[in-house]
């Protein structure tokens, strides 16, 4: 696999994991903090580093996966501004 | 009585006679009243409101339907932060397997626990320029400032008798230098200017060769504001005087090296910087070497200062913290600077008369602590209760006392009454600030509404100028 698909492809598995996060402000975080490092990254050519980033990120995507249970096995009701809309619309 | 200010309810008004020294009989009895038996007994008053009017108001200022299913957002990182999803994993496996007591010395399940306490002092005394040996893990910042000015003051106690602090600084500092006084100290607290910062030209008057210790918090637990920790730092020890500084809200936020700073003694805590709750860590330099007398009698771990098992599961967790408040300061900075103003931004341009305590410029962005003027502060705490907001320090919210930095900051009485801080930090999200500016726009506007000061202020009457009396 070249290194290109390979970034693309761990790219794709952080965030689809991050997604699965139950609570919303984590969830968020990790979002944010893919995206961001990745653009960070974007114009890193040196390939020694960008092998020690991609051991990084699949380290990462692990503790995700990790954690994804936890948050699963611990989870707390949702925030008032996840709520659905019909909620909302009732409150009003 | 303006200290009643911010609290009149709006019954007990019904009972204060208003005078208004110039403009007394241009004064008609505001249209909007809410309340049936409310009136100024000023020469005008108005007949009373109709019960349907009445209800009709009662209506527009009830709040009862607009309950919202769900967990409160969380805008109170100053209280503490949530602990970071990498901080847990990091901790996690020293909560089950690798149980060993860091200081058994005999087997291998001391070793293990031993090397992750050791890899986290290093994380530790890293994020503050600091040598690992010089790091000390204790309970928490209250401790290490208990430690610290205590353990100075007392083991100096024959030659130097004099330690500096500020009026701002948090309540265990204040109450140590308490205690301090009642063994015979003297102390002296600092006042500060109306910005939140200290004087240093008083400062260095202050100092007497009979100083032993000056502490000085880096950034501000309520106002945000951050001292000049490197001046400080200079002057302390150009006139060979300890200094430690109270940095729980700071370390990890804004880039501190003690030695560049000249810091002698630093308290660090665990949970303000996404680490658990129940850990932290006093820096004690060691060249030129700071003596103390510890508090705490026992096995002699950490060098003799704090006896007792260093929970190794919480220091891996702050460990972990440091080094990812390291690695992220910049990043967080960033996002923390831009909510901070987003949503100040919105708070301003949607309402007049909001007040920002403390020094705009010398501040973590962070914290915000903003007063809303004829609005009492309380009321928009519970109006807003799906944000998790606090009027000042948590310490000292369960009283109704306005607090005493913004006192201390010469803050009116009426306007600490009607203080907020917004905390923000590395999880909080920019739906979330805009839903907190949001509505609390919107109370603040139904508030002031509902408030007879409120509509003086509209009619251009200059409430300072009113004597209120009690019948």
């Amino acid at each position: 696999m070249s290194t290109r698909r390979q970034v693309i492809t761990i790219y794709r598995l952080l965030l689809r994991e991050a997604e699965k996060i139950p609570a919303y402000n984590f969830r968020m975080y990790a979002g944010r903090k893919i995206r961001d490092t990745f653009r960070e990254n974007k114009s890193i050519n040196d390939f020694a580093v960008i092998d020690q980033k991609l051991a990084e990120a699949k380290q990462n995507l692990e503790l995700i996966r990790r954690q994804v249970i936890i948050g699963h096995l611990y989870s707390a009701e949702k925030l008032v501004i996840e709520q659905p809309k019909k909620a909302l619309r009732r409150s009003k | 009585m303006f200290q009643l200010f911010g609290r009149i309810h709006n019954n007990v008004l019904a009972s204060y006679v208003l005078k208004i020294n110039q403009r007394a009989p241009t004064v008609s009895a505001p249209s909007c009243f809410v309340l049936p038996n409310n009136r100024f007994n000023s020469t005008e008053a108005e007949p009373a409101l109709t019960s349907e009017d009445f209800r009709k108001k009662q209506i527009r200022f009830n709040i009862k339907a607009e309950h919202v299913e769900g967990r409160p957002l969380y805008l109170d990182v100053q209280a503490t932060s949530p602990m970071d999803p990498r901080v847990l994993d990091a901790m996690l496996p020293y909560m089950t397997n690798y149980y060993g007591n860091p200081h058994s010395r005999t087997h291998a399940y001391g070793w293990e626990s031993e090397k992750a306490v050791e890899t986290a002092r290093e994380q530790v005394a890293k994020l503050i320029g600091a040598e690992p040996k010089e790091i000390i893990f204790t309970s928490g910042a209250t401790e290490c400032n208990n430690i610290s000015i205590k353990g100075v003051a007392r083991f100096y106690a024959s030659k130097k008798k004099h330690v500096i602090t500020t009026q701002t600084e948090h309540k265990c500092v204040l109450d140590s230098c308490r205690a301090l006084e009642n063994e015979g100290f003297k102390v002296t607290y600092l006042p500060v200017k109306s910005n939140g910062i200290i004087d240093m030209k008083q400062l260095e008057e202050t100092i007497t060769p009979e100083t032993s210790l000056v502490s000085i918090m880096t950034v501000n637990n309520e106002i945000g504001v951050k001292q000049p920790i490197a001046d400080i730092g200079a002057l302390c020890r150009s006139r060979k005087v300890f200094f430690h500084t109270d940095a729980a809200q700071a370390v990890g936020k804004i880039p501190i090296d003690v030695n560049k700073m000249n810091i002698d003694l630093m308290s660090i805590s665990g949970h303000k910087i996404y680490g658990p709750k129940g850990i932290g860590a006093l820096y004690v330099r060691r060249r030129p070497r700071v003596r103390l007398e510890p508090l705490q009698s026992g096995g002699g771990q950490e060098r003799g200062l704090r006896s007792g098992t260093v929970p190794a599961p919480l220091v891996v967790g702050f460990g972990a913290a440091c080094d990812l408040a390291l690695k992220e300061m910049d990043y967080d900075k960033k996002w923390i600077d831009f909510l901070s103003k987003r949503l100040y931004d919105r708070i301003t341009q949607a309402l007049p008369h909001v007040i920002r305590n403390g020094d705009p410029e010398q501040t973590y962005s962070g914290c915000l602590n903003l007063s809303f003027a004829y609005v009492e502060g309380e009321s928009l705490l519970m109006a807003l209760k799906d944000v998790a907001l606090s009027s000042g320090s948590a310490c000292t919210s369960a009283s109704l006392e306005p607090s005493y930095v913004l006192r201390a900051i010469g803050t009116d009485e009426d306007l600490a009454h009607s203080s907020i801080r917004f905390g923000i930090g590395r999880f909080t999200t920019i739906q979330e600030v805009d839903y907190t500016a949001d509505k609390c726009i919107k109370h603040v506007e139904r508030l002031r509404e509902m408030s007879p000061l409120w509509e003086m202020v509209q009619e251009g009457i200059d409430l300072k100028n009113i004597q209120w009396s009690q019948h």
